[in-house]
């Protein structure tokens, strides 16, 4: 460690404010996430933020940390920090999304985009049925695999270019979401869920630059699931099935 | 900061995600044959310039040539596809014009790649 104190600009205010200067303790594998609740528990009770569960499972910590959106909590302070002496950080809520305050976005957007992708389970079977088999190895079970374990950080919302320049996308959390339940096979809201994925608020809007899968920290490629998501419409248009 | 975002926009309606799917397509396709023609192209000109180039060995390989005419006047048609399905999105994002209005500017200047090119490869075959 370089340096004994990080110097940590953190945003204040709204969608309008200013960041505002912190000297923070540095500490052996300290997070982004102490960081803020250091300057929240001895430096200024005021500060708000989100987060829970603090081992990266929750996916509330999301922040612009030095520029990138990140998952605070599992983001050491040794590797993000810049400067000369390597102890700057300058944190700022995530991108995309109205502030609240603070660091505290408004994520109800967000979420209603998964809905809009029509991101619920429709099965056909009740508890009165046999279990459906699905064989693990089989490719659509493979593909919706590759893509479950999203945590609704918002990460790759903040971090897509595209959702800024137009902010009816659906973004890639919700596509994703939308690509995973495409591939199971109990599910029959196919139809439904292509009409809602596809168009110029959809699928069909990503420039495929890959930002989402970059920055994703559970290593989920969105990108790939709307690329076969915009495969499967363009079947589906071909045969008629998008009318 | 980030911009307050408007209520999201209801799902696409069917035929907006049928004209999503088809551009998309069509751009796809036309991008596979303009790759091959890239490769054909930049091969043909290393192939040409061997020893020189001039005027009228061009003229003299290219003038009355079916295959020639064929081959750029394919080229041309991929262009014209291809062009004005990616110039559209961009009059959408970066100068802000609406879906229907961006597509006609793509139409546009797909119409002048498709004549120019066409004259272009006419001018060198007849």
């Amino acid at each position: 460690m370089s340096a004994e104190l990080l110097e940590v600009k953190v945003w204040r205010g709204k969608e309008a404010g200013q960041f505002v200067e912190y000297q923070v303790p540095r500490l052996e594998s300290q997070t982004v996430l102490d960081v803020v609740t250091h300057i929240q528990r001895h430096l200024d009770p005021s500060l708000s933020y989100r987060f829970a569960c603090r081992v990266g499972m929750c996916g509330s910590c999301a922040m612009t940390v030095n520029g990138v959106a990140r998952w605070t909590c599992r983001t050491h302070v040794a590797k993000v920090a810049q400067g000369s002496e390597g102890n700057a950080l300058e944190i700022a809520p995530l991108s995309n999304l109205p502030v609240i305050k603070d660091l505290a976005t408004d994520m109800r957007e967000f979420f209603d985009k998964w809905a809009q992708a029509k991101g619920q389970f429709k099965g056909t079977k009740t508890r009165h049925d046999e279990f459906e088999v699905v064989a693990p190895e089989s490719p659509k079970r493979a593909a919706a695999n590759a893509g479950i374990e999203c945590i609704g950080c918002g990460v790759c919302y903040a971090s897509c270019d595209v959702v800024t320049w137009r902010p009816a996308f659906l973004g890639p959390a919700a596509l994703n979401r939308a690509w995973t339940l495409a591939n199971d096979v109990r599910d029959n809201a196919q139809k439904e869920r292509l009409q809602a994925v596809a168009g110029d608020a959809g699928c069909h809007v990503c420039h495929t630059q890959g930002s989402c899968s970059e920055r994703c920290p559970k290593q989920i490629e969105p990108t790939a699931g709307i690329a076969g998501l915009k495969r499967l419409a363009a079947r589906a248009a071909v045969r008629g099935e998008l009318e | 900061m980030s911009s307050p975002v408007p209520a999201a926009a209801p799902a696409a309606a069917p035929s907006a995600a049928i004209l999503q799917a088809k551009l998309w397509y069509w751009q796809r396709i036309s991008a596979m044959v303009l790759a091959l023609c890239v490769l054909v192209h930049i091969g043909g000109m290393i192939y040409a310039v061997r020893g020189g180039l001039t005027a009228a060995e061009i003229l003299g390989r290219t003038r009355g040539s079916f295959v020639f005419a064929a081959f750029y006047g394919i080229f041309v048609l991929a262009c014209a596809v291809h062009v004005p399905i990616g110039f559209a999105r961009i009059c959408e994002e970066w100068f802000g014009l609406t879906g229907v209005k961006a597509l006609l500017v793509g139409k546009l200047l797909g119409l002048v790649i498709l004549v120019m090119g066409l004259r272009a490869v006419y001018g060198v075959v007849a």
